[in-house]
C-alpha cells in the first residue's frame, strides 16, 4: 500500500513540523516518576545510600581494606581505633591462584584482577581498626564490607530470580486466562500451601553432603544453588501480584484498541501490557529485596546460608550474638553489623515508598 | 453489489457463574440475543438504547474483541465470525474503533506518534519516516497540532485525547468507523466540537459510522438511521427524521420523551412518558415482548400475547422495522 | 431572610502542579422551598462549592480561604466538627452522583436507614424500622419491608439512588444539596428520580441545590440558575430568564452546544473553541477570555465583576453576569 494512502493525507510542510515537533518533547511517566522522586528528598537519599552502598560492595576488593579472614587467635576483639589511619600490614603477595585463598578465599577471575590493582595502587597500605576486629582478631570493617557482597548480590540474583519468574509466569496466566490461567494459578496456591522455611532447610541439609562431592569437581556453586532456592519461593508472590495487573491491564480500552487495530498477543504483551505493569513490579521489587536479605541472614544464622570462610551479614550477626556475655561487652561486633543492615534495609523501605508515590498515576493530578 | 455491514441474527451470550473451580456456567446472560442490521457506505446508524441493552456488545463482537456466539458479520459481502486470526487481518484495516473514556483508551506510556503508527507498524504500512509524516497529517486532520506528535497523553485534555484517539481510528484508512459512546464521557462544549469533527470527517472520506449512545440528542446531530435496542434485541429502526418524528416503538416513545430539554418553557407543559421499574436483568429477561412489564401500552394489545410471544422485528413502511405486536397505528403520535 | 446565604467562599488546593484555585469569591443566597441549579463543566469548581459548604472539604490539599456560610443564623465554616455533623444529615442532606460510593456497601439498606434515625433523633429500633420502610415506600420503591434487609449491590442503579434520597430526606431536612444526582443513570430512570424529587419538594418544601452539567435537567427542575466557570460564578437569574436570553458569551455558547431534540439536525453544532482552562495556571484576565468571540483588550487584564445586567426585567430576579461586554 501507498504510504500516503488512498485520502493522501499530507500537512504542508511536513518537513518542517517534523523538525519542529523534536523541541515540542513531552514528558513521559517515567521522566515524570523520575523527577518527583528525585524531589522526594528522603527517597532520593536512600537512593544515593543504596547506591554507594553497592559500588562499595562491587568494589570491594579494590579498597584497602585488610583481609577479611586474616586471624589473629592470640588476641580478643580489640575495640575501634579511629586514630591511625591506616598501616602496613598487608603483606600478601599475589603470584599463584592459591595465593589469593590467603588473604580472601576462591575469588572470580575478575575479582583477583581488581586485588592485583589494588596491591599495585596502595601496596601493602591498609586501613586501621576503624570499626575493631572481632573474637579471632579479623577486621570487622572489612568483614561489613565483604558481607555486604554476599547479602546484596543475594538478594539481587534472588530477587531476579523471582522476577523473571514471577512476571513471566504472572503475564502469561493472566493473559491468557480461562482455564489455563485457572490452573496456573491453583499450582501457586498449592505451592503457596507449603511451609518455605522447612522446604528450605530441608533442601540446603540436603544439599550440603553431595554439594561437596559436586563442588571438588566445580559442578554446582553453594552461592548459585542458594539464590534459585530462594528466588524460587519468592516469585509466588511476584506471580499473583502480576497476574492481578495483567487483568485489570487486559480489559482497558487501550489494549481493545490495539487488539482492534490487530496487534498480536506478543506485541500486546510486550509493547503494552508489560510496560504498564513495571511500576508495580518495581515498587514490590523494593519489599522483596529487604525480605530475601533478611531470609539470607536468618538462614545464615542458623547456619545453612554462606559458610566459613565466605562471609555475609548474617554470619556477623551470629558473631555478634556469641560474642554478648554479662562480663564484657563487644558492642561494636553487634553495633556495625547490624547498622549496616538496618540503614540498608531502612533505606530500601524509603526507597520503596518514595517509588510507590512516584509512580502512581493518581498523584500526577489529571494533566 | 452489497451492503457495507450485514449483521444477521446475531447473538452473543456470555457465561454467569460457576459451579466449582473448573466448572459449567450456571446461566448465560443473553446480551446480545439476535441483532440485525445493514449499513451502507458513507451511511451512519445510530445504535442507541440504555445501560445493558447490548449496544456495546454488538459492536465488540462485529469487530471481533469478542467471538460471536452464532450469527453473521459479513463486511463488504465476506463473512467473518468464521475467519481465522491471519485472514480478519486485512479485514481489520477496513472497519476500526473509537472508546468512550479518552483517559483509559490511550497507553499512558506511549507517544502520540507511538499511538498513531502502531497501527501502520502492525499492517507493514510505509517505512518509519512515512509513518511519521502520516501521524503528523493524521493529527492536523483532526484538528490538533501536529508539532505535539511527541507529547504523551496525559498531557492533553479530554477533548484532545478523543481527538488522538479518533486520529488513531483513521489511520488505516477504514470504510467504517466504530463509535462506542465517543462523546458521552466529555463536557458539553467539547462534546459539540467532537460531533462536527466527526460530521466533517465523514463528509471529507466517506466513512460510515456505526454510532453507538444513550444520548438520543447526540445520535440525531450525526445518524442517518437509528436503531433502538432493548435488552439485547432491536426494537425498532428507522430513517432519522421518521422516528424523531413519530416514533412507533412503546419503547422508543418513552425513551425520546425522558431526554430533558434545555428549555424551560418546554419542560414546564410537556407531558413525560415516565416508564415504571427498572431494566430487568438480562441474564432472566421476562418471557415474551422483554418490554411488556414496563410497557405503558401493553392494555392496547389483546389478551396476554405480549407476555407470551417474542414480537418479530417486522416492516411498517418505508425502510422502518418495528418489533411491538400494537397494531401499526395504534397508540398517541406525539 | 434568604435560608443558605453564601458569601465570598473561596477554596484552593495545594498539589503537586502549584495551587489550583478551585472555587473564587462565589455568593449566593438559597430561599426557602425553592431548587437552585449551578450549572458548570468538569473543573468549573461546582462540586467543591457544595463541599466546603458542608465541610467536606479534604484538608490537606484543600483550603478554605475565605468566605462566609450563613444558615438560620450560625456561621457553617466555623462550626466545630461535632456542630457540623449534627447539621449535615439532620438540617442539611446530600446525595451523589454514585450511590454505590455513598452507601456502605457491608450494611443492608435498613442498618443505614435506622442508623440516621437512631443517631439523630433517637427513636427506638422498632419505630426506626418502621419509619425507614415509610421512606422507601415514600420514594417509590416497591415492597419496602422486603427491601430493607438488602444489601446496596443487590439493588439497581435506579433503586440506590432513590434509597440514597431516601436517607437524605429521612430526617426532613430544610436544604438538600444534590450533586450530579442523575447522571450515573439512564434516561428513563433519570425521568423517574427527577419526577420524584419534584414531588417529594412539592410535598415537603425542601429547597434543593442542584448541581449538574445536563442544561436540560436544570431547565426542568431549577426555579434560578447559576452558572459557573473556572471556579466563578459568571451569570445568575430565574430559569426563565437565563434560558430566554443569556448573557454571558460562555452560557451562550453552552447552550448553543447541547444538542436538541427539535434543532436542525443537518447544521453545524455550535462548538466553544478551544479548552477548559488549566486551574492552576489561570490567565490573568478572565479565565473565558481565550475561548470568547467577544473578547477585547479590557478581558484579558482584569476580571469582569458579577453585575447586575444592565435594563433586566426585575420579574428575572437577581439578573447578573461577570462580562464587560454586556451592554443594555
Amino acid at each position: 500500500m501507498d504510504p500516503s494512502g488512498r485520502w493522501n493525507l499530507h500537512v504542508r510542510d511536513e518537513e518542517r513540523l517534523l523538525a519542529e515537533a523534536a523541541e515540542y518533547r513531552g514528558e513521559s511517566l517515567w521522566q515524570d516518576a523520575w523527577r518527583r522522586l528525585k524531589r522526594d528528598r528522603t527517597a532520593f537519599w536512600s537512593m544515593i545510600f543504596l547506591a554507594v552502598f553497592v559500588a562499595l560492595s562491587l568494589f570491594a576488593p579494590l579498597l584497602p581494606l585488610p583481609s577479611p579472614i586474616a586471624l589473629d587467635l592470640k588476641a580478643e576483639p580489640q575495640p575501634p581505633v579511629w586514630t591511625e589511619l591506616g598501616n602496613r600490614g598487608f603483606d600478601y603477595t599475589f603470584e599463584t591462584d592459591d595465593d589469593y585463598k590467603l588473604a580472601y578465599w576462591d575469588l572470580y577471575w575478575h575479582d583477583k584482577r581488581l586485588v592485583d590493582v589494588r596491591k599495585a595502587v596502595f601496596g601493602d597500605w591498609q586501613t586501621g581498626r576503624w570499626f575493631g576486629t572481632d573474637s579471632k582478631g579479623r577486621d570487622l570493617l572489612s568483614r561489613i564490607v565483604w558481607g555486604s557482597r554476599t547479602s546484596i548480590w543475594v538478594a539481587f540474583a534472588a530477587t531476579l530470580c523471582s522476577l523473571v519468574i514471577g512476571v513471566t509466569y504472572g503475564a502469561f496466566s493472566g493473559l491468557i486466562g480461562g482455564r489455563v490461567d485457572n490452573l496456573m494459578m491453583r499450582i501457586v496456591d498449592v505451592l503457596y500451601s507449603i511451609p518455605f522455611i522447612f522446604v528450605v532447610i530441608f533442601i540446603l541439609t540436603f544439599l550440603s553432603e553431595p554439594r561437596q562431592d559436586l563442588e571438588t569437581e566445580s559442578l554446582v556453586d553453594k552461592g548459585w544453588v542458594f539464590f534459585i532456592v530462594i528466588g524460587a519461593i519468592y516469585w509466588l508472590t511476584m506471580a499473583r501480584v502480576v497476574r492481578g495487573q495483567v487483568l485489570s491491564l487486559k480489559n482497558s480500552e487501550f489494549i481493545e484498541a490495539a487488539r482492534a487495530v490487530g496487534a498480536s498477543t506478543a506485541r500486546i504483551l510486550f509493547v503494552h501490557v508489560v510496560p504498564n505493569v513495571l511500576s508495580v513490579v518495581i515498587v514490590y521489587l523494593t519489599l522483596t529485596i529487604p525480605a530475601i536479605m533478611l531470609f539470607e541472614a536468618f538462614l545464615s544464622f542458623l547456619g545453612l546460608g554462606i559458610e566459613p570462610p565466605k562471609v555475609s551479614w548474617g554470619l556477623l550477626a551470629v558473631d555478634g550474638t556469641d560474642a554478648i556475655n554479662p562480663i564484657r561487652t563487644f558492642w561494636w561486633l553487634v553495633v556495625f553489623p547490624a547498622g549496616a543492615m538496618g540503614s540498608t534495609l531502612l533505606a530500601l523501605n524509603f526507597l520503596g515508598d518514595g517509588l510507590r508515590d512516584a509512580l502512581d498515576p493518581k498523584l500526577r493530578g489529571k494533566h | 453489489m452489497s451492503a457495507l455491514l450485514e449483521v444477521e441474527d446475531l447473538h452473543k451470550h456470555f457465561p454467569v457463574g460457576k459451579r466449582g473451580l473448573f466448572g459449567r456456567p450456571a446461566s448465560w446472560l443473553r446480551a446480545v440475543d439476535g441483532v440485525s442490521f445493514t449499513l451502507e457506505r458513507g451511511e451512519s446508524l445510530g445504535l442507541v438504547g440504555e445501560s445493558g441493552c447490548g449496544k456495546s456488545t454488538t459492536a465488540r463482537t462485529v469487530i471481533g474483541l469478542q467471538r460471536a456466539t452464532s450469527g453473521s458479520v459479513r463486511l463488504d459481502g465476506a463473512e467473518l465470525t468464521h475467519m481465522t486470526r491471519a485472514e480478519l487481518q486485512a479485514y481489520r484495516q477496513r472497519m476500526q474503533m473509537i472508546f468512550q473514556d479518552p483517559y483509559a483508551s490511550l497507553d499512558p506510556r506511549q507517544t502520540v506518534g507511538s499511538i498513531l503508527t502502531e497501527p501502520l507498524i502492525i499492517h507493514g504500512i510505509g517505512r518509519s519516516r512515512e509513518r511519521k509524516l502520516r501521524a503528523l497529517a493524521l493529527l492536523d486532520a483532526v484538528g490538533l497540532n501536529p508539532r505535539h506528535v511527541n507529547r504523551y497523553p496525559h498531557e492533553f485534555s479530554g477533548g484532545q485525547r478523543q481527538r488522538i484517539g479518533i486520529a488513531r481510528a483513521l489511520a488505516l484508512e477504514p470504510d467504517l468507523i466504530l463509535c462506542d459512546e465517543p462523546v458521552s464521557a466529555l463536557d458539553v462544549s467539547i462534546q459539540a466540537q467532537i460531533v462536527n469533527l466527526l460530521k466533517e470527517l465523514q463528509e471529507r472520506f466517506g466513512l460510515a459510522y456505526l454510532f453507538i449512545a444513550h444520548d438520543l440528542a447526540v445520535v440525531r446531530q450525526l445518524c442517518h438511521r437509528v436503531a433502538v435496542m432493548y435488552l439485547g434485541r432491536v426494537v425498532e429502526t428507522a430513517p432519522r427524521d421518521d422516528l424523531y418524528r413519530d416514533p412507533k416503538h412503546p419503547y422508543t416513545r418513552a425513551l425520546l420523551s425522558a431526554v430533558p430539554v434545555p428549555d424551560p418553557r418546554v419542560e414546564e407543559t410537556r407531558e413525560r412518558i415516565v416508564l415504571e421499574g427498572d431494566v430487568p436483568n438480562p441474564s432472566d429477561p421476562p418471557t415474551g415482548c422483554s418490554f411488556h412489564p414496563r410497557c405503558p401500552e401493553r392494555g392496547n394489545v389483546p389478551g396476554d400475547r405480549c407476555a407470551v410471544e417474542i414480537p418479530a422485528l417486522e416492516e411498517l413502511g418505508a425502510r422502518r422495522l418495528r418489533a411491538c405486536h400494537l397494531e401499526a397505528d395504534d397508540g398517541p403520535r406525539s | 431572610m434568604a435560608l443558605l446565604d453564601v458569601r465570598d467562599l473561596s477554596v484552593r488546593f495545594e498539589t503537586h502542579q502549584g495551587t489550583v484555585r478551585a472555587v473564587e469569591r462565589v455568593s449566593f443566597r438559597l430561599e426557602r422551598g425553592e431548587t437552585l441549579g449551578i450549572v458548570g463543566e468538569s473543573g468549573s469548581g461546582k462540586s467543591v462549592t457544595c463541599l466546603a459548604i458542608l465541610g467536606l472539604i479534604p484538608s490537606p490539599p484543600g483550603v478554605v480561604e475565605s468566605g462566609a456560610v450563613d444558615f438560620d443564623g450560625r456561621d457553617l465554616l466555623k462550626l466545630s466538627a461535632a456542630e457540623l455533623r449534627h447539621v449535615r444529615g439532620n438540617e442539611i442532606s446530600m446525595i451523589f452522583q454514585d450511590p454505590m460510593t455513598s452507601l456502605n456497601p457491608l450494611l443492608t439498606v435498613a442498618r443505614q436507614l435506622t442508623e440516621v434515625l437512631e443517631i439523630h433523633e433517637g427513636v427506638s429500633h422498632r419505630e426506626a424500622r418502621k419509619r425507614a420502610a415509610a421512606a422507601l415506600g415514600d420514594v417509590g420503591i416497591p415492597h419496602p419491608e422486603a427491601r430493607l434487609d438488602a444489601y446496596p449491590h443487590e439493588l439497581s442503579g435506579g433503586m440506590r439512588q432513590r434509597a440514597m434520597i431516601a436517607m437524605a430526606l429521612l430526617c426532613e431536612p430544610v436544604v438538600l444539596f444534590a450533586d450530579e444526582p442523575t447522571t450515573a443513570l439512564d434516561v428513563t430512570i433519570q425521568a423517574q428520580i427527577l419526577e420524584l424529587m419534584g414531588e417529594l419538594q412539592r410535598k415537603r418544601g425542601t429547597a434543593i441545590v442542584l448541581i449538574t452539567h445536563d442544561l436540560g435537567v436544570v431547565a426542568g427542575m431549577a426555579d434560578r440558575v447559576h452558572v459557573m466557570y473556572a471556579g466563578r460564578l459568571v451569570e445568575t437569574g430565574t430559569t426563565h430568564a437565563l434560558f430566554a436570553a443569556p448573557q454571558h458569551p460562555y452560557t451562550r455558547g453552552l447552550l448553543e452546544s447541547v444538542p436538541t431534540l427539535t434543532g436542525d439536525p443537518d447544521a453545524e453544532l455550535h462548538s466553544i473553541d478551544g479548552q477548559p482552562p488549566d486551574l492552576a495556571a489561570l490567565p490573568s484576565g478572565c479565565a473565558f477570555a481565550p475561548r470568547c468571540e467577544l473578547v477585547v483588550d479590557g478581558c484579558r487584564s482584569a476580571v469582569p465583576p458579577l453585575e447586575p445586567v444592565p435594563g433586566a426585567d426585575p420579574a428575572a430576579g437577581d439578573r447578573r453576569a461577570a462580562c464587560f461586554e454586556v451592554k443594555p
